[in-house]
């Protein structure tokens, strides 16, 4: 609900907050279920949404941007269903997969027209501000049609953040963006999430989730698989042994006695060092430095090998 | 202007397809400036020109390309969900569209009638097809601007309602007539300006009535479409 106002980042104004309701929310398409059985809140702060190609996650941005009725259950923007209700975009914004842009515009007269639409107080300075932030200024009065993909997108951005909105979607938005703007677009997106914005992208390129999120939403043949922070999500998969990576100053006598410890289930010496499976990923961390002490060997390096999200992605997937 | 207004006439005028507009109002002109250079009977050339090519092909087909234009274009290459991410009323955004779609109809088709009109007859004829066919447009364009959201293929059934529903069966099936746009425009012209060269079986209280409730009910059926409009369902 709208009460918090968080600090401002640099160049973007804080924002009263707002939460996206997703409750059980179900789409098919005669007998192709494309979402099953949804169910997920989303508040201020940057979430990725993750899943493979079909997953459902186009079909489930559309359905929070009122495009989509769902067929089962509710999509609700501070309480207010978004199907149906136009009054939602005073509050949120969308980027769509679709490079769909008036190419007969400028970006400039593109933007103007976005912020005319809103009836903003002032169209001019909230298009100035809007191509700022996406860094167009420069080719801000040329003609939409001259664009990259990559500038295409961000004047994309710029018309679906002219109105401030506290929510924006973004639909696989680092689509066709060189590195430099993929960064930038990732710092934005930052900026915005930390000045209490709620900010969802769809994306199945990992590392770009990874960069940008720590929270994702995770699906999986139109199911949501996994909500969260993806470290914790990784911790909370028990039947997955979690891999270390040990260094000490004497590995082969460290080996021996970790086979002794009941979390650890393998161990193999390697010539780097050990590379540790362990059932219990709390009880070996506190395992491991006692083991050590014991034995007088020293521990110089303990790393968690699949805690990135490509392992917890792919153990999901798996499942 | 209203920023939907300016969008739409920027979008049509600015897309390939507005220039196949020209062709047949040129051939409207040049065929009646043609026959009246040679001195034909105005009775001869007159109902297959004005009717025949005028009112059953030149305003149906521009309405027909306009109409499933100002919205349907912008349905096919995505660029309305820049529109309908606004928190607008839906009738603010219909509207506008239909007012360009039957302006522009009814300009495109208005010029080459009235000179069409008054070579064959007189001002007062050049003056009812102009008047009759604004009314035409305007029916025609909600009819066509409806179909853009109901339809993925608004062009198609809209060439079908007017090349077979007006166009043959017309012809043929007296009866159909009473639910022809076209039957109703020459109605109106005719009343405007008596003359021989207009005919239709259909009465001008009909042709009115019928033509008011198309146009309304047509807009009130796109409005309530686009409320309920929905992207297509891509699940990647």
């Amino acid at each position: 609900m709208t009460a918090l106002r968080t600090e401002p980042a640099a160049g973007v104004p804080a924002a009263t907050t707002s939460t996206l309701d997703l409750a059980g929310v179900s789409r098919w398409y005669g007998n192709v279920v494309a979402v099953n059985d949804v169910t997920m809140r989303l508040g201020p702060g940057v979430t990725g949404l993750l899943g493979p190609n079909g997953a459902g996650k186009t079909t489930l941005l559309h359905m929070m941007a009122g495009f989509l009725a769902p067929s089962r259950g509710s999509v609700t923007l501070d309480g207010e269903p978004t199907w149906r209700n136009p009054g939602v975009y005073r509050r949120l914004g969308l980027v769509s997969e679709r490079e769909a842009v008036h190419t007969f515009l400028s970006a400039y007269e593109f933007v103007l027209a976005s912020a005319k639409l809103h009836r903003l107080p002032d169209p001019e300075a909230a298009t100035r501000r809007a191509i700022e932030l996406v860094e167009m200024e420069s080719a801000q009065d040329r003609k939409i049609g001259t664009y990259s993909k990559g500038m295409r997108q961000r004047t994309r951005v710029a018309a679906a953040l002219v109105h401030d909105p506290q929510v924006l979607l973004l639909d696989e938005p680092f689509n066709g963006m060189d590195p430099r703007q993929r960064l930038h677009m990732m710092a934005l997106l930052h900026r915005l999430g930390d000045t209490g914005r709620t900010i969802l992208f769809s994306s199945h390129i990992l590392e770009e989730v990874e960069q940008v999120s720590g929270t994702v939403q995770v699906m999986v043949a139109g199911r949501l698989a996994a909500s969260g922070d993806y470290r914790t999500i990784r911790r909370l998969m028990t039947n997955r042994p979690h891999v270390f990576a040990v260094r000490s100053t004497d590995d082969r006598a460290l080996a021996v006695a970790l086979m002794a410890e009941t979390s650890v289930s393998g161990v193999e010496l390697g010539r780097t060092g050990l590379t540790v499976k362990a059932g219990d990923y709390g009880a070996f961390t506190r395992a491991l430095p006692r083991i050590a002490l014991r034995h007088g060997i020293r521990v110089r390096q303990l790393l968690p090998e699949d805690e990135s999200l490509e392992s917890v992605f792919s153990y999901l997937v798996e499942a | 202007m209203s920023t939907v207004t300016w969008i739409t006439a920027r979008g049509l005028f600015g897309r390939s397809r507005f220039l196949m507009l020209l062709p047949l109002p040129l051939i409207l002109v040049g065929l009646a400036v043609l026959c009246r250079a040679l001195g034909v009977d105005p009775g001869q050339w007159g109902p297959p020109v004005l009717v025949g090519l005028g009112l059953a092909v030149v305003l149906p087909v521009v309405a027909l390309i306009v109409g499933t234009g100002v919205l349907g274009a912008e349905i096919d290459d995505g660029t309305v969900v820049h529109i309908l991410t606004k928190p607008l009323p839906r009738w603010q955004i219909v509207l506008p569209k239909l007012a360009v779609a039957a302006g522009v109809s009814a300009v495109t088709v208005g010029v080459p009638i009235y000179v069409a009109g008054v070579l064959a007859d007189s001002v007062r004829l050049g003056l009812a097809l102009v008047a009759a066919s604004a009314a035409g447009a305007l029916a025609y364009s909600a009819l066509f601007l409806a179909l853009s959201l109901v339809t993925r293929r608004p062009v198609l059934l809209g060439l079908v309602y007017v090349l077979i529903w007006e166009g043959l069966l017309g012809r043929f099936v007296t009866g159909t007539r009473v639910l022809s746009i076209q039957q109703w425009v020459i109605a109106l012209a005719d009343r405007m300006a008596p003359t021989p060269l207009l005919g239709t079986t259909v009465s001008v209280p009909v042709a009115a009535v019928l033509t008011g409730l198309v146009a309304v009910g047509f807009t009130v059926l796109a409005i309530d479409r686009l409320r309920s409009f929905s992207v297509a369902g891509e699940t990647s």
